[in-house]
């Protein structure tokens, strides 16, 4: 067994242990904390495919932006878990149902497909950032502008969710400003004369 | 241990597959709590690619690591606005469990 197989066998079962205690275990700030661990080995599998870039991206889109935004609303939310876990047992068995069949399902399509033969493909040689920029900034150029897009539709979406106006601050509203009428701000008293004696 | 032979796409296949049927998994187990369903879709999307990175190493094709590139994108935003959409639900409900989310009467 070469160091490459021993490292491969090692991430795939903390891979899996860590991906069972986050939807089994009782706090969710613990499932967050396993799911960085799903992202930490995962990072290295993907280290082991020669993927380097999206090893690294993993690392710092879902490690450091991701599961900190996981982390921080688990957090500030003040729930109680254990009222949501009131029926955990007797979910288990259509869960492991579901998750056998899907299992069972994926195995067969690997299994009766010609994936598994083959030896190791050749690593590729040269800088792996360097060829995925290329095709990024070269051949998916409108996809990668539309991704941009996207993030941006999701900055404004959820900051627009979330934001709430402070009260207790006095601020002008241009909108009213505008929209003031003449009758609103002035009013004419028709005051009658007084007579001098 | 004739088992534990050189890791081929097959092993990265399965492996991939495992990760996939453990969040499904997760989904129905944790069926109240919106914020491990949350965390289980990211771990599905994690096994999806996953299985693009093996097909793009194996078949030889950078193809693969650009879908992959994107799915992250999409991924980040949709945790992003998911999780906005669970606070403005935890400020405006008092709670997150999914059986009392049922003001549309669907």
């Amino acid at each position: 067994m070469t160091f490459h197989t021993a490292i491969f066998y090692a991430f795939a079962a903390i891979l899996i242990f860590a991906a069972l205690r986050v939807v089994t275990t009782r706090n969710p700030v613990h499932a967050a904390l396993w799911l960085v661990l799903c992202f930490f080995t995962a990072a290295g599998v993907w280290l082991l495919l020669h993927a380097e870039f999206l090893a690294i991206a993993l690392v710092l889109v879902y490690v450091g932006a991701v599961m900190v935004l996981f982390l921080f609303v688990v957090m500030m939310l003040d729930v109680n878990f254990d009222s949501l876990r009131k029926n955990f047992r007797s979910y288990i068995p259509v869960a492991a149902t579901v998750g056998v069949l899907v299992l069972l399902e994926m195995a067969l399509v690997v299994v009766g497909s010609r994936v598994g033969g083959g030896g190791a493909p050749p690593v590729p040689e040269g800088s792996n950032t360097k060829a995925l920029g290329r095709l990024i900034y070269v051949d998916y150029v409108y996809p990668f502008e539309i991704a941009a897009v996207l993030l941006l539709v999701a900055i404004i979406a959820a900051i627009a969710l979330t934001h709430r106006k402070r009260r207790e601050s006095k601020y002008q509203d241009p909108g009213l400003q505008v929209k003031v009428r003449r009758q609103d701000r002035v009013r004419l008293l028709d005051l009658p004369t007084e007579k001098r004696d | 241990m004739a088992l534990l032979t050189a890791p081929t796409l097959a092993h990265y296949l399965v492996l991939a597959a495992i990760l996939f049927a453990i969040s499904m998994a997760g989904i129905f187990l944790n069926r109240k709590n919106v914020i491990v369903i949350l965390m289980a879709i990211e771990l599905m999307l994690l096994a999806v690619n996953l299985n693009f990175i093996a097909f793009s190493h194996y078949l030889g094709d950078m193809g693969g690591q650009v879908f992959v590139f994107f799915i992250l994108t999409v991924a980040a935003a949709e945790s992003a606005i998911g999780l906005a959409i669970l606070v403005l639900l935890f400020r405006n409900a008092g709670t997150i469990d999914v059986d009392d989310l049922d003001q549309l009467q669907g």
